[in-house]
């Protein structure tokens, strides 16, 4: 059996499965300020007369260190970053102990200026005055040859407890965002090392020795022991939960849009052929922009308890929340207030919501039903320019060859994919006003924890091979190897292949099969003169979010 | 003399962009339009210098500095040009499908992107970082020379003449070869102001863009050559900037300002023998303060392109690149001579004054016999053609004059070609008709007309029966 535990910012989703079978289901208040008491209530309640044995794994999904970050309650670390020639690496400050020192790598991995061992050693001493106990280090192109960082991390290691290194979070070329990632990393490490430790331990106490994985942003899940060394991949998984929960009733062919509306917020995500669309680069979180793998979500400021309002005579809803529906005791009229009024509401106090909506029907004009009317079309009409919007700026992604610029195929929604607590009542609106199909997710009030429990394991390599120079490097992996003149896009892409799955293995991903697939590879010829001195070969792969087997 | 800062304004108005607080955050003081095309699958040849390999390294260092995350820096979609767009600028012969790849449509449809952002003022400026090139592509198009086959800066010129409504628009090509293409096509064009700044012509192809090459009778003076000595330094290059293109274009006060942004000025460019660094480009940049920069030549891959389109992106922007530096950089070993200095001054007084002397200059072109006449030979060198040319404008005080070309490739039987301007005279366009009209069908394999005062393009094939 398997656990899914996805904490939100209002609920705490909690459910128990057997193979695909639903066994136990369970909702409770999340607690921000005690995450770990929910955590632990969520768990308790699920396996209350189970076998503890019969737990195979269980995955979270927390908003530990998304809170960390969004309440700016990060401790302080020491970030040095070797920036050399280029934007002034001062532009690209995360924190108060940031420095910058010399020494650089350039587009080729070549280095171009030696790294500065004295200006590193006096920062460690600095820290260790300071009393801060964790680093990030980080130089350009760094993941093109990670020497200079791998340098700096011994010269720092002496005088601090921790030191992490920007090639090792991801293969992708984006100097700003490996500082970002790195320092985000590096200030959430000791919270979520802490935290995890004691849910382990807890969990031990009541007899439950299973893996422990835990969600990321990409719709894929770690074990907790890799989560230790990328903490910062823990940031913003909800949506992730929310999107694998979808995917088993997707159709196995088309697009579909999955929307989930929730209390004060539609996340909207991208299915292609089952599988998920991931953000270009990676999560943007307060000013943060990071190389942290994430699927591509949108977030637009409506949902069921979004507060509906007139202003200037006109009709506006959300983007703010209040507190409940109405008809559940709430302050303020709701998207949910209207389904009441037009009798779609199941519990709750419909003379209540109907109440609520006379002010906003009168300064309308209208009768109370023409006006609940208004706001559910409204609201659904809100949530499907949004999707357009995001499905545009998918379309406009800018492409490099000629290839793709003439045979790129634009997408378009064919189905919907609605979960979360007001998904029936939204569908059935949706539905006229939508060319495709519209869908409720089974069980779609807790969807999300299902997809947590259900994801696979993810995780992505990147080669670099420049046979001019004859080696081949995915820093990430700590792997560098000299390679012959004769080295191919096919002997790369068999070595990346061979990394991943050894990278998934470490990751946590079990008996599942490992399915790996390319997501952009390229060589090119490097002429110098009139002659061919080698080639220049990328290859990026990842293991493929989905769900388990079985 | 005002700056060309205060020119007249006749686009879209932006906001300002606020400022963010935390002040160590970039933000772009110009809000700068982007469109990167690096068309990684198409090569003129497989060790040709315009192959798929030459965008490469810049791409790394532009994803690498991250300036695409910057505030107030956009990346756009290339469209793709219409036949159309090509026609209102070229006679492709026998048609544009002979002469164009896919490339070409997207590379020129970078450029007209940038310019419609630019003009619907959704950007302050932009940057069509695109392949291949185009300012050696000519009026006429038989094929390939110098790397071109359309000229994507005039195809995007022509473009916002029509549909924006521009009129005066000037181009300064700072590639290190002549924009030869670029000056055919505005030869005749009092609007459009053309300045190329290049290693002089005696020393590096096309092998043309001398002082004297100054525009037709009706236009003579909006075309300027700046031939610069080989081994001229960032110094002489932003002097030639500062106290040659800069006055001048205030005076002509353009509407838009277009750079044809070559990059082969650098001094490790294999092809070329200037000795321009990234910090120098970034300058121009900011000295020019262009609207809209194509890319064009440039051909040392690792060593310049990486550094100095990061240059002009910055600089674009607004920008600080005071760090920006090409890693074996030093600037001693490119200091010009003191000679090349003297060189250049004296070249500065020259410009400027053929500049004051245009309409004396312009009544002495026309008293010389045949002024309407022009007859010369062009040479396609990637695509080894030799083209015959015969040409008559009519000499005209009221619009850029109608234009007849007859042209041969190889030999062979010609076409004829008739251009029309955009704001012809009525007799003008009469003439134009007139020689379309009264072409004699059994000398030519095709006849041509565009007509740009209906944005019409009509082509004849006499031997098909037409």
């Amino acid at each position: 059996m398997i656990i899914g535990l996805d904490v939100g910012g209002t609920h705490t989703d909690v459910i128990l499965l057997d193979g695909r079978q639903l066994i136990r289901e369970i909702k409770i208040t999340t607690n921000p300020e005690n995450l770990f008491q929910t955590l632990l209530a969520g768990l308790s309640a699920v396996i209350e007369g189970i076998d503890p044995k019969s737990i195979q794994r269980a995955v979270l999904s927390t908003t530990l260190a998304t809170n960390l970050v969004a309440q700016q309650k990060l401790p302080d670390v020491g970030i040095v970053v070797a920036g050399g020639p280029g934007i002034d690496p001062r532009h690209f400050r995360t924190n108060d102990f940031y420095y910058t020192v010399d020494g650089a790598q350039d587009h080729r991995g070549r280095e171009i200026q030696p790294l500065d061992h004295e200006q590193v050693q006096s920062i460690g001493r600095a820290l260790e005055r300071r009393g801060i106990l964790y680093a990030g280090v980080v130089s350009k192109f760094s993941v093109r040859n990670s020497k200079q960082e791998e340098k700096m991390a011994d010269l720092l290691q002496p005088f601090v407890e921790r030191v992490f290194m920007g090639h090792r979070f991801s293969g992708n070329l984006n100097f700003p965002r490996r500082i970002a990632t790195t320092y985000l990393n590096c200030a959430v490490y000791p919270v979520h090392k802490k935290f995890f430790k004691a849910v382990q331990e807890s969990l031990a106490e009541k007899g439950l020795t299973m893996p422990i994985h835990i969600l990321r942003p990409d719709g894929g899940n770690m074990n907790i022991e890799s989560s230790v060394d990328h903490p910062a991949q823990t940031i913003l998984s909800g949506p992730s939960a929310s999107v694998m929960g979808a995917i088993s009733s997707a159709p196995s062919q088309g697009t579909c849009l999955v929307l989930d509306i929730g209390g004060t917020t539609t996340d909207m995500a991208v299915l292609i052929d089952k599988a998920p669309l991931l953000a270009p680069l990676g999560i943007e979180i307060c000013r943060y922009k990071t190389l942290i793998r994430a699927l591509r979500t949108e977030s637009i400021g409506i949902g069921g308890d979004s507060t509906v309002r007139v202003r200037e005579g006109k009709l506006t809803i959300g983007p703010d929340r209040t507190g409940k529906a109405m008809a559940y005791g709430g302050p303020e009229p709701t998207p949910t207030d209207a389904f009441h009024v037009l009798g779609k509401g199941a519990g709750g106090d419909a003379a209540r919501s109907r109440t609520g909506l006379e002010p906003v029907a009168g300064a309308l004009g209208l009768s109370v039903d023409q006006a609940a009317k208004l706001i559910f079309e409204t609201a659904c009409r809100t949530i499907l320019d949004g999707a357009a919007e995001m499905i545009n700026t998918i379309n406009s992604k800018p492409v490099y060859t000629v290839h793709e610029l003439w045979e790129g195929s634009r997408i378009r929604p064919e189905h919907l994919l609605i979960l979360g607590g007001p998904a029936p009542q939204f569908a059935e609106q949706l539905q006229t006003m939508f060319d495709g199909k519209v869908h409720v997710v089974p069980h779609y009030q807790v969807a999300n924890a299902i997809g947590c429990a259900l994801a696979r394991t993810t995780c992505e390599v990147t080669l670099f091979a420049d046979t001019a120079q004859g080696i081949a490097t995915a820093p990430g992996e700590c792997f560098n190897s000299k390679i012959s003149s004769n080295f191919t896009l096919a002997n790369a892409r068999e070595l990346t292949d061979e990394l991943l799955r050894k990278k998934a293995l470490k990751r946590g991903a079990g008996s599942e099969t490992l399915e790996t697939e390319i997501l952009e590879e390229s060589q090119f010829n490097m002429i110098r003169g009139f002659q061919t001195i080698g080639k220049n070969i990328r290859v990026r792969m990842q293991l493929k979010p989905g769900l388990i087997s079985k | 003399m005002g700056k060309p800062g205060s020119r007249p304004s006749i686009r879209g108005q932006t906001k300002n962009i606020q400022q963010p607080g935390t002040g160590t955050m970039l933000q772009a003081k110009k809000k700068t339009g982007l469109v990167f095309f690096p068309a990684f699958d198409w090569a003129i040849s497989p060790t040709h210098p315009e192959r798929e390999e030459r965008l490469l390294y810049t791409q790394d260092q532009v994803f690498e500095e991250g300036l695409l995350d910057i505030e107030g820096i956009v990346e756009f979609k290339p469209d793709v040009v219409t036949i159309g767009d090509v026609q209102r600028v070229h006679f492709c012969v026998p048609d544009p499908w002979a002469v164009m790849t896919e490339s070409h449509f997207i590379s020129a449809g970078g450029a007209k992107t940038i310019g419609m952002a630019v003009m619907d003022g959704t950007v302050d400026r932009g940057f069509a970082l695109v392949r291949p090139p185009g300012h050696h592509a000519c009026r006429i198009v038989h094929g390939a020379r110098g790397f071109c086959n359309v000229n994507i800066e005039a195809i995007m010129i022509e473009f916002l003449r029509r549909a924006y409504g521009v009129e005066r628009v000037a181009i300064v090509d700072t590639d290190c070869h002549h924009g030869d293409g670029t000056q055919d096509i505005y030869w005749h064009d009092p609007n459009t102001l053309f300045i190329s700044i290049h290693q002089d012509g005696r020393t590096l192809y096309p092998g043309t863009g001398f002082l004297n090459e100054m525009g037709g009778p009706n236009a003579i003076g909006t075309t300027i050559n700046i031939p610069l000595p080989p081994n001229t330094s960032d110094e002489g290059y932003l002097y030639t900037i500062k106290e040659m293109v800069l006055p001048i274009l205030a005076d002509f006060k353009p509407q838009l300002i277009i750079n044809s942004a070559g990059q082969d000025n650098h001094y490790s460019d294999p092809i070329t023998n200037m000795n321009i660094s990234a910090q120098g480009y970034a300058a121009l940049t900011t000295l020019l303060k262009a609207d809209i920069a194509v890319l064009e030549g440039g051909y040392s891959i690792e060593g310049a392109l990486p550094y100095t389109n990061t240059g002009i992106i910055l600089a674009m922007a607004g920008l600080d690149y005071d760090n920006l530096r090409e890693p074996d950089y030093n600037v001693e070993t490119y200091r010009q001579s003191s000679k090349t200095t003297g060189y250049i001054h004296e070249l500065g007084d020259k410009v400027l004054e053929l500049w004051e002397q245009r309409d004396s200059l312009k009544e002495k072109a026309r008293a010389g016999t045949h002024p309407e006449q022009r007859i010369r030979s062009i040479y396609y060198d990637t695509d080894s053609i030799h083209e015959h040319q015969s040409e008559t404008i009519r000499i005209c005080d009221d619009c850029g004059g109608a234009l007849r070309i007859e042209s041969a490739a190889n030999g062979q039987k010609p076409i004829l070609a008739v251009h029309i301007p955009v704001k012809a005279c009525s007799a003008c366009r009469d003439q134009g008709h007139k020689w379309f009209e009264s072409a004699d069908r059994t000398q030519f394999t095709d006849i041509f007309l565009q007509d740009r005062t209906t944005d019409s393009y009509l082509s004849l094939t006499p031997h098909k029966g037409k």
